[in-house]
């Protein structure tokens, strides 16, 4: 096994001067469960680790209109939170199917962001959310759309000396709800196939959609939004017809791979049974 | 370079000089020769290397050993009293016929107890997503259930 050293600041500004210091032989470790698999995997090999764990600032769910997720805080802390299960429930549902629960009590939120997998569970409810990023470095700080953040897979819109700080979360339109769905090879302890996020804001007198967002995860090299189908529906009263239109929509918008876990047929097929399925929890 | 690591294992605090790379498992196996605690993945899948920090269920095999500091964690040997009674979890494992191998049943018993000191009632819907981070080869996992309800009903 290859050695590391391993370091514990007690600041953010003792985390970026450390970052400065040592550039690209030092990496970030949050909650560790995607950075020790890879330098076990040997698909990174730093010198350094520098821990995030118990830096103060990074681990709080707090906002009364704005709701704001440190990048620390565990995907368990989100599944039990009261705040964020009523506020934003597809974020709770998500974070509570990440893994088991020996993961969720350490993996975290930042880290399953900033490691940017296609198939990040978190990622589909965010980008419904339009949640923002906070990112900080010696230069300064700056808040971009979440939806911007992913580049790639296991890319980032992070600069190399640059945090995730923080997770902004706007709350939606009055009677919007939504639907988040995992599919995957069983029913704990798994990857998505595909991941769907659906959230609609329905009139309550005419019942018309007048706003929908659509998000897809491992069906294209970032979890992607879907305004294709979003425009489908929006503005419009929802009907069987729509629905079935929206998820072929979203189907042939996707670009995915075939891998180990799924062929990009079954993949895109998936996507269309999902997206109308999510639709229509949304409406119950 | 070694660095001193400080913290409680299964209620006694200790001090050890230990590599900075090191996983808590390798610590508690190689370091303090405490056995019980098994190695099955090494990479969080299987979770035979559960162990309780501060009473929430962990994968030790992918928990660096610094971040241990300060903190509590118990292994399967502190779950036995001095005088060698089993915890009522252990017993109902034997008693219930829960372990085949035993490979897999420290971990078992450590997240059936991080769940039953949250939940002391728990569904067996509860107990099924405690322990999905569990594996058992030997697929015994419908008197692993059973041992955990029995347990809790005690
Ligand atoms: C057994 C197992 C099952 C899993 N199941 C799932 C699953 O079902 N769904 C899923 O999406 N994922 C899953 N994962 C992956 C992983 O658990 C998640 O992605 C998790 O959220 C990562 O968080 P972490 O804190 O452990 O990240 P770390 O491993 O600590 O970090 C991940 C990466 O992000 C960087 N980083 C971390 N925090 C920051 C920050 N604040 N600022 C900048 N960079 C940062 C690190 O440098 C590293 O490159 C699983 C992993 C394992 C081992
Ligand atoms: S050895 Fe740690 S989860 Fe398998
Ligand atoms: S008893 Fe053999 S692995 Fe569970």
């Amino acid at each position: 096994m290859k050695k590391f050293d391993y370091l514990k600041p007690q600041s953010l500004e003792e985390v970026l001067s450390l970052l400065n210091q040592f550039g690209t032989k030092a990496k970030l470790i949050g909650g560790g469960t995607d950075a020790i698999v890879m330098q076990r995997q040997n698909k990174i090999s730093p010198d350094l680790f520098i821990s995030l764990r118990g830096i103060p600032g990074l681990d709080h769910i707090e906002g009364n209109g704005l709701l704001k997720i440190g990048a620390m805080v565990t995907h368990r802390a989100i599944e039990q939170s009261p705040l964020i299960r009523e506020r934003f429930p597809l974020l709770s549902e998500a974070s509570g199917l990440l893994g088991s629960v020996q993961i969720r009590n350490v993996a975290t939120l930042g880290g399953n962001l900033c490691t940017a997998s296609p198939s990040a569970e978190t990622a589909p409810p965010l980008l419904v959310y339009e949640a923002e990023v906070h990112l900080i470095s010696q230069k300064g700080e700056r808040r971009i759309p979440l939806e911007s953040f992913f580049l790639g897979p296991g890319e980032t819109a992070l600069e190399q000396k640059e945090v995730l700080k923080e997770i902004l979360l706007q709350p939606p339109p009055p009677n919007s709800r939504g639907a988040y769905l995992k599919l995957g090879r069983r029913k704990a302890m798994d990857l998505a196939v595909v991941n769907v996020a659906v959230l609609l804001t329905l009139n309550p007198k005419t019942g018309i959609c007048e706003r929908a967002r659509i998000a897809l995860g491992a069906v294209a090299p970032t979890p992607i939004r879907v305004r294709e189908a979003e425009n489908i529906i929006e503005g419009n009263q929802l009907n069987d017809e729509l629905i079935r239109k929206a998820g072929e929509m979203a189907k042939h918008t996707c670009s995915p791979i075939s891998d180990i876990r799924a062929s990009s047929e079954y993949r895109r097929e998936m996507v269309g049974v999902l997206v109308e399925k999510a639709i229509r929890q949304s409406l119950t | 370079m070694k660095q001193t690591v400080q913290f409680k294992l299964n209620g006694e605090s200790i001090q050890i000089e230990v590599e900075p790379h090191l996983s808590l498992l390798q610590v508690i196996r190689e370091k303090l020769e405490l056995t019980g605690t098994k190695e099955g993945c090494g990479m969080g899948e299987c979770g035979a290397c559960t162990v309780l920090v501060d009473g929430k269920a962990i994968n030790s095999c992918l928990f660096p050993i610094l971040e241990v500091e300060g903190k509590s964690v118990t292994t399967i040997e502190g779950l036995i009293e001095a005088d060698g009674t089993l915890h009522p979890l252990q017993r109902s494992f034997v008693e219930n016929g829960a372990v085949q191998c035993g490979f897999c049943t420290p971990g078992m018993v450590l997240s059936a107890k991080a769940l039953l000191d949250q939940h002391p009632k728990p569904t067996e819907k509860q107990i099924r997503l405690a322990i999905s981070g569990n594996l058992c080869r030997c697929t015994g996992y419908i008197q692993i259930i059973r041992a955990i309800q029995a347990a809790s009903e005690q």
